[in-house]
């Protein structure tokens, strides 16, 4: 197991910094001007901007760049100064980060709770009224955009009933204000996460049902619930589990979109302002921290499901 | 309810089968699938959107960026079968042309992502060695990719080139955006069927067909598009078919967000951006472009579980 660790960890290390590579090429070879209004305005001269891109380190080639911006990066923990708002970008990305995680995280957890109850009732009693009742709320649940469902939402709850705020005020006080403003965010993302889920589990608990070893277990006279928790959901809920833990990056493109609605002033929202203002080293940082979290739940899924089933052999 | 296993009784079936025609494959699979409600009904609204969609200009010919009119946000009617917009222009006529866009970005992104990842796959499943593992390390990195922060930078980024590019050889800029859209869309989906495609080769490549195949002289390109891939066709046509209406959903978020085609392109995303701010008082024009694209992609998700019941050898009866 140790040696199968630190092999995985070193594979992610090797990732992260290629995709890195990949982040900082993209916007190396980005059409346009990296001084932005400097270089079109008529009030500095040739030299000056030469001197800028000199001192700035433009007339590197491209390796020598991305050296000095991975060591300022990774070790010195300096991720530059955000062009539009001109404050550090860490303050900047990391001052965001507890609403994302505030309405992610709940969004997620709730996402979770109803996935797994409907997705193993769903599979026990296949096409039932339950089971078909499930699987078209899963259907519709993906196939609809998260950036209508939160229209919708805002369209019942705040423009025809008038109970939720439908724009989220960060300096709002007090609990449950701020629980009222972040019903629909979650809900929404709750939505679509345990949609995709239900399936999964139901496909998985399926899979399980028909296995030799539950009809043993019942042949051998175990009560049904014994059977279901100890014999079904504790093999079905394995690869579950890891799924849970690979999607949740994918959520987080959700919050792009869904911080975007309901003017959430979390990381998907200063993401999308970084990109409209060209503003490169927070939108570098955001990326970045998004690939990090992809590889990082990546590890965690291969190394639950080493540790949950031992039929793996991990070497 | 995504299930229709309900076998003809024993004896009816065999009398069946004895009058029938032999079927082939793809005939047992489509008799399998015309039994999967759901799915047909995915089937036949898919097809019929699509066809207004492309034919639509025709027969209701109203001007899409119609100049501002005062006939703002009204609801339907016989002249405006979905009333009007903010500025006063025709909503029916924008959705039908919002339709062509997303219905081609979502057939062509998908294209784009399944030839790429079968050739992919198909390379590392039949040649094995250094160069599979050579390009699964190169598929694990692009799974381990951030993608819808890409996505929207790429498209950011590169649009204008693609939009001057697009004018210089086609004198269309919005063929460059769609021609950027589909490329980004197809670049960061192909990983889920080159794995698909490699496991399926590492096993259709063992059997006795291939063998003999190859020993009648087949050379290698032969054995993996003629003899191979065909065998490995099921897990790629329902990847292909959800990888539609992903590519949809994709694209509708990009215009959403205002980093899609440009605003004059009335796309369903940039009609759902726009309602955005009127939704108080015109929510009509929300409803219309959000429920289309829930619909679409509704029918395809449906399409596409009818097609993995029907082409799962598993299933046959």
């Amino acid at each position: 197991m140790g040696r199968y660790l630190i092999r995985r960890l070193l594979i992610s290390v090797v990732t992260l910094i290629a995709i890195s590579m990949i982040i900082y090429s993209i916007l190396y070879l980005a059409p346009g001007d990296p001084l932005g209004g400097l270089a079109t305005n008529p009030n500095v001269s040739a030299e000056t901007r030469q001197r800028i891109r000199e001192s700035w380190g433009l007339n590197d080639p491209l390796y020598i760049q991305y050296f000095k911006w991975a060591k300022a990066y990774f070790f010195d923990f300096d991720w530059g100064t955000s062009i539009s708002s001109r404050v550090p970008v860490r303050d900047y990305v990391l001052g965001r980060v507890p609403v994302t995680i505030q309405i992610l995280g709940t969004a997620y957890l709730l996402g979770v709770m109803i996935a797994i109850p409907v997705g193993v009732i769903s599979a026990l009693k296949q096409y039932s009224i339950f089971d078909q009742v499930a699987t078209t709320f899963a259907f519709f649940g993906f196939s609809i955009p998260t950036f209508f469902s939160g229209l919708l939402l805002i369209l019942l709850f705040s423009v025809q009933l008038g109970w939720l705020p439908f724009v989220y005020d960060s300096t709002v006080t007090g609990f449950w204000p701020n629980v009222k403003q972040s019903i629909m965010p979650i809900t929404v993302l709750a939505l679509f996460g345990s949609a995709q889920l239900t399936r999964f589990v139901r496909a998985s608990m399926l899979e399980v049902i028909n296995q030799d070893y539950i009809r043993t277990a019942r042949a051998k006279g175990l009560r049904e619930q014994v059977v279901v928790i100890a014999h079904i959901m504790r093999n079905a809920m394995i690869p579950v589990v890891t799924i849970i833990a690979l999607q949740l990056p994918g959520i987080v493109g959700g919050a792009v979109i869904t911080e975007q609605i309901f003017r959430v002033p979390g990381v998907g929202r200063a993401l999308i302002d970084g990109i409209l203002a060209k503003d490169v080293p927070v939108v570098m940082a955001i990326t970045f921290g998004v690939a990090t979290l992809v590889v990082f739940f990546n590890v965690v899924a291969d190394i639950l499901y080493a540790v949950l089933d031992p039929r793996i052999k991990y070497s | 309810m995504s299930h229709t296993e309900t076998p003809a009784p024993a004896q009816e079936f065999k009398l069946a089968a004895r009058m029938r025609p032999q079927r082939s494959l793809w005939g047992n699979a489509w008799r399998q699938f015309t039994h999967h409600k759901l799915a047909m009904f995915g089937l036949i609204v898919f097809s019929l959107f699509t066809v207004v969609a492309f034919t639509g200009p025709y027969i209701w010919p109203e001007e899409v960026n119609a100049p501002f009119a005062f006939n703002t946000g009204e609801g339907p009617s016989i002249s405006h079968p979905m009333g009007t917009d903010s500025l006063g222009q025709d909503i029916f006529a924008r959705i039908l042309y919002g339709g062509r866009i997303s219905i081609s970005v979502g057939l062509v992104a998908a294209f784009v992502a399944i030839t790429l990842g079968t050739l992919i796959g198909a390379v590392a499943g039949y040649f094995g060695g250094f160069l599979d593992s050579l390009l699964m390390r190169i598929t694990d990195l692009f799974i381990s990719l951030p993608q819808l922060p890409l996505l929207l930078l790429i498209t950011f980024l590169f649009k204008d080139s693609f939009q001057n590019k697009s004018e210089e050889i086609t004198g269309s800029r919005n063929f460059g955006v769609f021609f950027l859209i589909v490329l980004v869309i197809g670049l960061l989906a192909w990983m889920p069927t080159a794995r698909l495609v490699r496991a399926s080769f590492f096993s259709v490549k063992e059997k006795e067909f291939v063998e003999a195949a190859r020993s009648i002289g087949a050379n290698t390109s032969i054995l993996m598009f003629r003899h191979i891939l065909p065998n490995t066709l099921s897990p790629i046509i329902v990847a292909a078919t959800l990888e539609v209406g992903a590519a949809i959903i994709t694209e509708s978020a990009l215009s959403f967000l205002g980093l899609g085609f440009p605003s004059d392109v009335p796309t369903w995303g940039a009609m759902l951006l726009g309602a955005n701010n009127y939704l108080q008082i015109y929510p009509h024009e929300a409803i219309f472009p959000g429920t289309l694209i829930f619909l679409t992609v509704l029918a395809i998700n449906y399409v596409g579980d009818g097609l993995r019941d029907a082409l799962d050898p598993r299933k046959t009866h």
